[in-house]
């Protein structure tokens, strides 16, 4: 795992956290970011989580996979996840490429994000609260 | 101006009895064309309409336009530039080419012309085979030279106009309309061929971030056909929009596109599609939690 200064910052916001990467992160970084968000999770009971990686002009297909995989840990470990800020180029790529995020969800920017984890959260979660 | 006069050195030597040089051979060749401009422009213009050649045109039309074929004709015999003609047929290109004029049609006037003066020349000179030689010898380059004037020149006008057409509906190709809050509409006229579908993802991914939109309704309604890569290129389209955050709604797939897409094999199970733009307008509303309400007695109309 990588040392060094994270390309990326994890920021708490209320029951959210919010993952932004700064700039194009290599393997070993993004494994760091999946290592470190899939641990603040549990330290800070986190229910949601917002990966913002509006300033990425890349996004390989490890870096897909990676969140796809942070998407399916978080989910395990209670919180839900959404990608917000793909360019426009990136998100084309992607699609090209066949990396889509799965059933990972997305949105437009931050505002969005938060937007769709309050709705998303405000509805009672069918698997959790099974009467 | 036609030299009467021979400059050739030779000639004068020529044994033959119809030694004439061709210096002498286009004068006598125009000024024989000239005297009988009537009959021969008359029996052109009655083979035109005997091969159903430019049907598109009417009788007064024909006649002035065969007439000034006829004239640019022999002045290009005469003097042995071909500009004037090329301007000339040019300008015809423009006229006739909005009328549904062919390519065939025009060729085939031309060598028509060619061969009825030719016929003309043979019953002119069929006495004097020699001389009837080097009358085509004459003859033959520049009708040939005028043939493919008139062709080339017809064919650029025409490849000019679909140029012309084709930058037109670049420009107006794609629009990205926003009809209401965080609502697109694209609608797509034409035929959608891979250029315009890369233009139109670009345009509708940067119109997503713009106005920030949530849903996008894409209506191809005006689209005639799809082939399989514009059809993958619109699913791609549709995952990337759902990558940045909007959902897209298909609307005015035709009967025929439908079965085409289906028989193609192209994967549409993750396209939410809807039969027409008014109902992809209304579900598009829906989503976004829009109603519309008309208001009893209130209508203008």
């Amino acid at each position: 795992m990588s040392t060094g200064p994270a390309l990326f910052s994890i920021l708490r916001q209320g029951q959210y956290l919010v993952a932004s990467v700064h700039t194009a992160l290599d393997d070993s970084q993004m494994l760091r970011l999946q290592g470190d968000l899939i641990d603040e999770i549990g330290r800070s009971r986190s229910r949601g989580i917002i990966i913002d990686v509006a300033a990425l002009d890349v996004l390989d297909s490890f870096g897909t996979k990676t969140l796809g995989a942070i998407a399916e840990m978080a989910r395990l470990r209670g919180a839900t996840t959404v990608i917000v800020g793909i360019q426009p180029d990136v998100a084309f790529a992607m699609v090209q490429l066949g990396m889509g995020t799965g059933a990972v969800a997305t949105a437009l920017d931050l505002e969005e994000g938060l937007a769709f984890l309050e709705d998303r959260l405000s509805q009672p979660s069918t698997a959790r609260h099974t009467p | 101006m036609s030299e009467s006069i021979s400059t050739d050195p030779f000639g004068g030597l020529d044994t033959t009895s119809t030694a004439v040089t061709d210096e002498q051979l286009l004068p006598e060749l125009v000024a024989h064309l000239r005297e009988h401009r009537a009959k021969l422009r008359d029996e052109w213009a009655r083979r035109i309409q005997e091969a159903h050649l430019l049907e598109a045109m009417t009788a007064q039309e024909m006649a002035v336009e065969t007439t000034s074929v006829y004239d640019n004709y022999v002045e290009v015999l005469e003097t042995g530039s071909v500009e004037a003609l090329q301007q000339y047929a040019r300008d015809l290109s423009e006229r006739i080419i909005p009328r549904g004029v062919e390519t065939h049609e025009v060729v085939g006037i031309v060598l028509l012309l060619r061969d009825v003066l030719a016929r003309s020349l043979f019953e002119k000179y069929q006495r004097d085979f020699a001389l009837l030689n080097q009358i085509l010898d004459a003859y033959e380059p520049a009708a040939n030279r005028i043939a493919n004037t008139v062709a080339v020149s017809f064919v650029e006008e025409r490849e000019r106009v679909i140029r012309q057409q084709q930058d037109a509906l670049r420009e107006l190709s794609t629009p990205v309309l926003p009809v209401r809050e965080r609502l697109l509409i694209l609608p797509i006229i034409g035929v959608l061929d891979s250029e315009r579908a890369r233009q139109l993802t670009e345009q509708l991914l940067a119109g997503i971030r713009t106005h920030r939109a949530k849903v996008v309704v894409i209506d191809i309604t005006g689209a005639p056909e799809v082939d399989a890569v514009v059809a993958n290129h619109l699913v791609q389209t549709v995952d990337a929009s759902r990558l940045m955050g909007a959902s897209v709604i298909i609307t005015g797939l035709s009967p025929t596109i439908a079965q085409t897409l289906v028989t193609l094999g192209v994967d549409l199970s993750k396209m939410n599609t809807i039969g027409d733009l008014q109902g992809g307008l209304e579900e598009a509303e829906r989503l976004l939690g829009f109603t519309v309400t008309k208001e009893e007695g209130t209508s203008q109309l």
